[in-house]
């Protein structure tokens, strides 16, 4: 693949590759495309970010709701 | 004690054991379920009255558990087919709206617009009150493969599994939902601007 063709393919696999669902051969490749190219490793960067920026952006349970759930469970 | 009554009593016992223990497994994955169950939802009440459903169904139901499988996958499949039966057939039909073509094309618009290149520096331009706005605008069949995945961290075969549904439609909501999530964000973040 020319240089082209890979960042092409990079953005096809972004996805799955944060998602880590590539192929052992599919990471690999990607990776060390990644190493070299600065214009899909800061845009990988910015998914990755991403992504862990919708995971934050869930509030935590309150304690006061662990507890009604606590006092669901059936009493012996 | 005849042997008989004292085989039932040995049984009741064990069979009290293992409901506690199934209970303080369950309880004790209730922050993860939470998450996943408040990215599926409008709002914190709702989101806590489905917990609750759930929790409750799971306590009611243990018995179809089984041990040794991943209870947390079980767990949140209790909490999507609630949501799904609490009248979200009402909603609108999956989102049809056409979607910029590039993958890249958030990074891409906020880079244009505050002239930055670092990623961390282009993500500041969003809000986790941008994060939440966006993704209650997801509609829920694409959000609910969102959530797990991005939220749950769940694979596409256990987002598939937990969902019943293919994982070739886990991956094609999961694209078309991010694709729709970023817009939103564009539009919040930039836009707005």
């Amino acid at each position: 693949m020319t240089a082209i063709d890979l960042c092409d393919w990079c953005e096809q696999v972004i996805q799955e590759y944060v998602d880590r669902e590539l192929t052992e051969a599919e990471m690999k490749e990607a990776e060390s495309h990644l190493e070299t190219c600065s214009h899909c490793r800061k845009r990988y960067l910015f998914e990755a970010s991403l992504r862990r920026y919708v995971r934050q952006s869930v509030p935590a349970m309150s304690p006061e709701m662990k507890a009604r759930l606590s006092a669901l469970r059936i009493e012996l | 004690m005849s042997e008989t009554s004292s085989d039932e009593a040995r049984r009741l016992a064990d069979d009290a054991r293992e409901r506690v223990r199934f209970e303080e497994e369950a309880l004790a994955l209730a922050d993860q379920v939470y998450r996943v169950a408040r990215g599926v939802s409008r709002s914190k009440e709702e989101a806590e009255d489905l917990m609750q459903d759930a929790y409750a169904r799971a306590f009611r139901s243990w018995r179809s558990f089984t041990p040794g499988t991943n209870l947390r996958a079980w767990l949140l499949r209790i909490v999507t087919n609630l949501n799904i039966d609490r009248g979200r057939r009402a909603q609108r039909t999956p989102d049809q709206q056409p979607l910029e073509e590039t993958d890249y094309f958030l990074y891409n618009r906020l880079e244009a617009a505050t002239g930055e290149t670092e990623e961390e520096r282009v993500l500041e331009r969003l809000s986790q009150d941008n994060v939440a706005e966006a993704l209650a605008a997801v509609p829920h069949d694409f959000r609910d493969v969102v959530v797990l995945v991005d939220i749950g961290d769940f694979s596409y075969a256990d987002a598939a599994q937990i969902l019943d549904i293919p994982i070739g439609t886990v991956m094609s909501r999961l694209h078309r939902g991010r694709r729709i999530l970023k817009q939103e964000l564009a539009d919040l973040a930039v836009d707005a601007r």
